[in-house]
């Protein structure tokens, strides 16, 4: 094996993660954004108020994100009303497409994670809330949500994990992300093994600095816990 | 009713590569996930690093990664392995086996987390029941530890299924004839994109669905002897 050609491609590979960390940050903040009313209504007492929600998060959980994409960049080129649209400048951009599937994807998943952690509040905390005399409002937002925030917080990072390694698939619709430019060099140097493992190591290395960040937020949101609980760091 | 212009065949023939790919996956990653967890509990620090290495890394790059460094990066390994023993002709690797092979290895990394859990959780007495009774290790871990390792497991392995079952879909990129490439090919033919592509979605969705009541009779089945009926 000749590294030679990463060192003489690393710039390249670098401005294809920048284009992954676009598409995981822009993707994973709207999904968080659509993920709270989505979780709300999943747990809402009426029946057909949960109805959407549930198919909602069950179709985007239960089919690949690949079909997703695709759904969106080439599904939705099908319809003349679509090409005729004003959407059109955006669902044209491969970017976009991506951006929209994995906004998609990620609030379905997220909305679960957001409900795990509102149903994981003990029910005392709700009829403290309640005694007090809040209304509704004011219960989720000074309680339950900050509450929810901390609980949620490990599974969130995962999730983002997750987010990181779709971001993929962005390669299959000419993304030119980590994974997209990986393959253009390979196609023009063929040394997949070489530049593959390259790219594998910067995908790596992210993961690592999302854990560490997620890894101080969570001793900051959840030191009123007190310093027994906090998980101390391992060393090394 | 939806008119799929004679592409119905082949999208179900790709369902049954799919699930094809997706079984074997299993049994090895099952396998792989079995000796990881082994590895990590071992009193030997050399299978611990391993262990560890080999988790941390396949858990940290994408999957599709995974697989493209398998099917592109398994010939020159082999090929480079073959010429040791004196064989020099060109070996390819296909698509299928490369699937096993990253997807396998994709599940038995989380599934050695699952079972290292599950191992953990075994009281030390049971270990010491068995021994007592005369058991050797292999007896011991078929007989008492395995059946009860199952059950505790049996959740978390099911949820990595449905992971698998959809990851089955990146093995298209490189050319297996699953579901997801016999709708790209009925696509091209047809340009009706995202009709195939929600047939797709729904052939997975119904897959799904099949392996989640089939987990959930399996939960019941392992934990028989503690539910009072």
């Amino acid at each position: 094996m000749d590294f030679s050609v990463v060192v003489e491609y690393f710039p390249r590979l670098l401005s294809g993660a920048w284009v992954s960390l676009q598409l995981v940050v822009l993707s994973v903040v709207l999904g968080g954004i659509f993920a709270l009313p989505i979780a709300l209504a999943r747990i809402s007492p009426v029946a057909w108020v949960r109805a959407f929600p549930f198919a909602y998060i069950f179709f985007f959980r239960g089919t690949p994100l690949l079909v997703q994409i695709f759904l969106v960049y080439y599904g939705a080129s099908q319809f003349d009303a679509v090409r005729e649209s004003i959407f059109w400048p955006i669902l044209r951009e491969p970017f976009w497409c991506a951006i929209i599937a994995f906004t998609l994807n990620t609030s379905a998943y997220t909305a679960e994670i957001f409900r795990g952690a509102i149903q994981a509040i003990p029910q005392g905390e709700v009829e403290a809330c309640k005694v007090v005399g809040m209304t509704k409002v004011q219960m989720y937002r000074r309680i339950l949500l900050p509450r929810a925030f901390g609980i949620v917080l490990p599974a969130y990072g995962n999730e983002i994990i997750l987010m990181l390694k779709g971001s993929a698939l962005a390669s299959t619709i000419t993304i030119l992300d980590l994974t997209g430019m990986a393959r253009t060099i390979i196609a023009r140097t063929y040394t997949p093994m070489e530049i593959f493992l390259a790219a594998g190591g910067i995908y790596l290395l992210i993961s690592i600095v999302v854990i560490a960040i997620f890894r101080q937020i969570e001793l900051r949101q959840n030191r009123y816990l007190g310093t027994l609980s906090i998980k101390v760091p391992d060393k090394g | 009713m939806i008119d799929l212009h004679g592409f119905g065949d082949q999208l179900l023939q790709g369902a049954v590569v799919t699930l094809e790919l997706a079984l074997s996956s299993l049994f090895v990653g099952l396998l792989l996930g079995l000796l990881g967890a082994s590895a990590k509990l071992s009193s030997i620090k050399l299978f611990r690093w391993i262990a560890h290495g080999y988790t941390t890394i396949i858990r940290g790059i994408p999957e599709l990664l995974t697989v493209l460094i398998i099917y592109f990066g398994a010939t020159s390994v082999l090929m480079a392995i073959a010429s040791v023993f004196g064989y020099d002709e060109y070996i390819e690797v296909g698509a299928f086996a490369a699937g096993v092979t990253a997807l396998g290895l994709t599940f038995g990394a989380y599934a050695t987390e699952v079972f290292r859990g599950a191992l953990q959780s075994i009281p030390k007495g049971q270990h010491e029941a068995a021994i007592a009774l005369g058991m050797g290790p292999i007896r011991k871990f078929y007989r008492i530890i395995l059946p009860q390792v199952w059950r505790i497991a049996l959740p978390g392995i099911g949820n990595l299924f449905l992971v698998l079952l959809k990851d089955t879909a990146l093995v298209s990129v490189v050319g297996l004839d699953d579901i997801m490439r016999k709708a790209n090919i009925a696509v091209s033919s047809t340009k009706e994109a995202f009709l195939f592509y929600l047939v797709a979605a729904f052939m997975y969705l119904a897959l799904t669905i099949v392996s989640m009541v089939l987990v959930s009779y399996l939960e019941k089945r392992a934990s028989r002897g503690l539910t009072r009926g």
